[in-house]
């Protein structure tokens, strides 16, 4: 059982770095916008992928044969940990596809869908979204509503999908349908390639609590799609949709788990910084005692992730196995502790959510409230527990 | 990078969990209680399983393993609750003659903590190991004049309180009993990872078993969403333990103090929060002394207040983590 890095992993290290190091400065910060410009986010995050995608560090876990790096697992825990130091830009639009879509392509695509699709995604040219809830189908995802009939080469779709991220940039979406309706709610279920450019498609973007529009409702309309645009079998789409969420559970949120440790370290430097009671906060024993607390959960989620990743390194396609939900669970409850604390530190500095007498708010503020959709998303943390406590514990399952 | 068991860990896993489940099982907890909290015999058994001599040198008669083996035998351990002072006869395995073979029952006891002198296993015990924070002292513990406490909190730790403690031999200097803290604390990290695992796994058999309103009470979301949390403690648990023991034994893959300090927090907590969902599980019986819950939840209240609190860690990374930004 060993920790440490190799002599590879840490040239791999040195040359990732100074590359960082070049092309994060000279990319530059996200552009002061409109939060909801959508065509400028998108060609911010799509501009940093084509850049990554340049530079040979795209879709690290990926196959080479899809363009990708197929690092080997500690190698991709460097990456994580260097894209957090260099502050490199998020993902952010470029998310369903590179973490979610195309992974679910490279493990159920047929060879015609692989070659037309993944390219695309990795080297930023398109942009995906996900179709799957709806608004009577959260949690009870699998109860969905939304309909696929075949007519001839076509299914027509017709549906209403909810928190559909980054739907009005995307070019296409993962999309699930029901194909069956007199089948148990599990067996009728279709996973389809949507491209969002098709007829009958209505857009309508959704405020949230953080006052952006990440998240839209989409309306289908007799949608055509092309049957060729089926990925799996017809009616298989809730096991394809599982592999789908597997990977949205296990690994997807490495490199925002890696910067909350940033975060934290962020906060100490705040704390020592401005003065409550004649001295400075980090003078406060009890908040010291707050932050290590803290420290130390965050060391044992990185530990824990490296676990579970070499345990799904032993799996087929280097799926997370059901223990990601263990990991995704504790990550997205501790994110919300971690960011709570800071904004208890700034007190009533956080009556604004910008930058405000030494607190950095638009970040302090804007990632509490955006810790608040973590234990809902991706199965909420009450799914989770239910994931955990009937598939790993053996206890009876639900209807 | 290789964080995880290899196939040689895993044997001795499996053999020392072998060794455990059928030397201790639940009913023999109320034996040992009746005998005091210790069993000679036992101790021996696990001195020829190695579990002292576990990190000594081969040529020392030990079997040559590292922190992270240690961290792996001492959970298993705690998943039984074996009793005993294991941490500090492990740990005196190469500071005191007759430690690693169990001949020599070796005990301890930090002076530097806060609070009255209690001194575990006393009438056990063949040499103490008192920490001072300049040195480490070998005391004869016949010398040692204490009181023996009528009702010890946890049954299975019999528990002396000590006015004062004699002068003994100087064994080692302010760098040993550093060693002793840092070691001291994985090791219990281990023990307490095994007390985690073993609180939710009884919970969760009684869980599937106990029927109420016409089906098992495992059935019920209120029921499953506690043994959840208490599954996802002891990933948690599980993995900071074993990072504490791969990084004792690699210094260069982080920060030892910060990473020990981290597991035996971490440990700690889940122990105590997976020991009181057991109690609280079981309903009614859960409160009995005949359900064996509360044995784990007093052994963790012992432990929590060995070789460092959830506080006293805390703070030791913040601290770290202080240093690291300056």
């Amino acid at each position: 059982m060993d920790l440490r890095y190799s002599e590879s992993d840490e040239k791999f290290r040195a040359e990732l770095r100074a590359w960082l190091e070049r092309e994060v400065s000279a990319y530059g910060p996200r552009p002061e916008h409109d939060v909801d410009d959508w065509n400028a986010r998108r060609a911010y995050d799509t501009g940093w992928q084509k850049r990554l995608h340049a530079g040979g560090y795209a879709g690290i876990n990926w196959p080479r044969e899809y363009g990708g790096c197929d690092l080997p697992l500690s190698e991709q825990l460097v990456y994580y940990e260097e894209i957090a130091r260099a502050r490199a830009p998020y993902v952010g639009v470029n998310f369903v596809g590179m973490l979610h879509g195309g992974p679910t392509l490279i493990a159920e695509g047929t060879q015609e869908q692989k070659e037309k699709y993944i390219a695309p995604i990795i080297n930023g040219d398109h942009v995906w979204c996900q179709g799957f809830s709806e608004p009577g189908a959260g949690s009870d995802l699998a109860s969905l509503q939304a309909r696929a009939v075949r007519v001839g080469d076509e299914y027509v779709v017709n549906g209403h999908k909810i928190w559909t991220s980054f739907a009005q940039v995307a070019d296409y979406c993962e999309m699930l349908v029901r194909t069956d309706i007199d089948a148990p709610k599990h067996r009728g279920i279709s996973w389809l390639i949507l491209p969002m450019d098709a007829p009958g498609i209505e857009i309508r973007p959704l405020k949230t609590m953080t006052g952006d529009s990440e998240f839209s409702e989409v309306f289908f309309n007799d949608t055509p799609v092309p049957v060729e645009n089926l990925v799996g079998k017809e009616n298989d789409g809730w096991r394809v949709t599982n592999v789908t969420l597997r990977f949205e559970r296990g690994t997807a949120f490495t490199s925002e788990m890696y910067n909350l440790q940033a975060h934290l370290a962020q906060l100490v430097q705040v704390a020592k910084r401005v003065t409550r009671h004649d001295a400075s906060a980090w003078e406060d024993r009890a908040l010291r005692r707050e932050v290590g607390h803290l420290k130390a959960e965050l060391d044992a989620l990185w530990a824990m992730l490296k676990l579970s990743v070499a345990e799904a390194a032993g799996n087929e396609g280097g799926m997370p196995g059901v223990g990601a939900s263990a990991v995704k669970l504790f990550y997205t409850e501790l994110y919300q502790r971690v960011t709570e604390l800071a904004i208890r530190l700034a007190g009533r500095a956080a009556l604004s959510r910008g930058d405000i007498a030494g607190f950095p708010n638009e970040e302090f503020v804007a990632k509490h409230m955006n810790s608040l959709s973590l234990t809902i998303a991706a199965g909420s943390s009450q799914i989770q527990r239910n994931i955990i406590s009937e598939r790993i514990l053996g206890l009876p399952r639900e209807r | 990078m290789e964080f995880r068991l290899d196939d040689d860990q895993i044997a001795l896993r499996d053999g020392i969990r072998a060794f455990c489940d059928g030397r201790v099982p639940n009913e023999q907890f109320a034996v040992l209680e009746e005998a005091g909290g210790f069993d000679r015999e036992l101790w021996s058994e696990l001195a020829e399983m190695g579990v002292f001599a576990l990190r000594l040198p081969e040529a020392d008669g030990g079997v040559d393993l590292g922190m992270a083996d240690a961290v792996i035998v001492f959970s298993e351990l705690g998943r039984r609750l074996v009793p005993g002072p294991l941490v500090w006869s492990h740990l005196a395995a190469d500071l005191i003659d007759g430690a690693a073979t169990g001949a020599v029952v070796v005990g301890g006891i930090d002076s530097e903590v806060p609070g009255p002198i209690m001194i575990e296993h006393l009438d056990f015990l063949d040499a103490l190991i008192v920490l001072y924070a300049d040195r480490v002292e070998r005391v004869d513990p016949r010398q040692v004049k204490g009181e023996a406490i009528a009702k010890p909190l946890d049954p299975l730790t019999p528990t002396h309180h000590v006015a004062e403690l004699p002068a003994g031999d100087v064994i080692g200097d302010a760098e040993l009993v550093a060693r002793i803290r840092l070691e001291g604390a994985a090791l219990l990290s281990g023990f307490l990872l095994g007390i985690t695992e073993a609180s939710q796994e009884l919970a969760t058999e009684y869980a599937k078993g106990r029927e109420q309103f016409g089906r098992p009470i495992g059935g019920f979301q209120a029921i499953k969403h506690l043994l959840a949390d208490c599954f996802v403690r002891q990933e948690v648990a599980r993995a900071a333990a074993y990072a504490a023991g791969a990084t004792v034994d690699h210094p260069d893959a982080g920060d030892v103090a910060a990473t020990v300090s981290g597991a035996k927090l971490n440990c700690a907590e889940a122990a105590m929060k997976n020991c009181r969902t057991c109690i609280q599980v079981h309903g009614g019986m859960g409160y009995t002394w005949e359900v064996v819950a509360h044995y784990y939840l007093k052994r963790t209240w012992v432990l929590e207040n060995t070789f460092g609190t959830c506080d006293e860690h805390a703070e030791i990374v913040a601290a770290r983590l202080d240093a690291q930004l300056a």
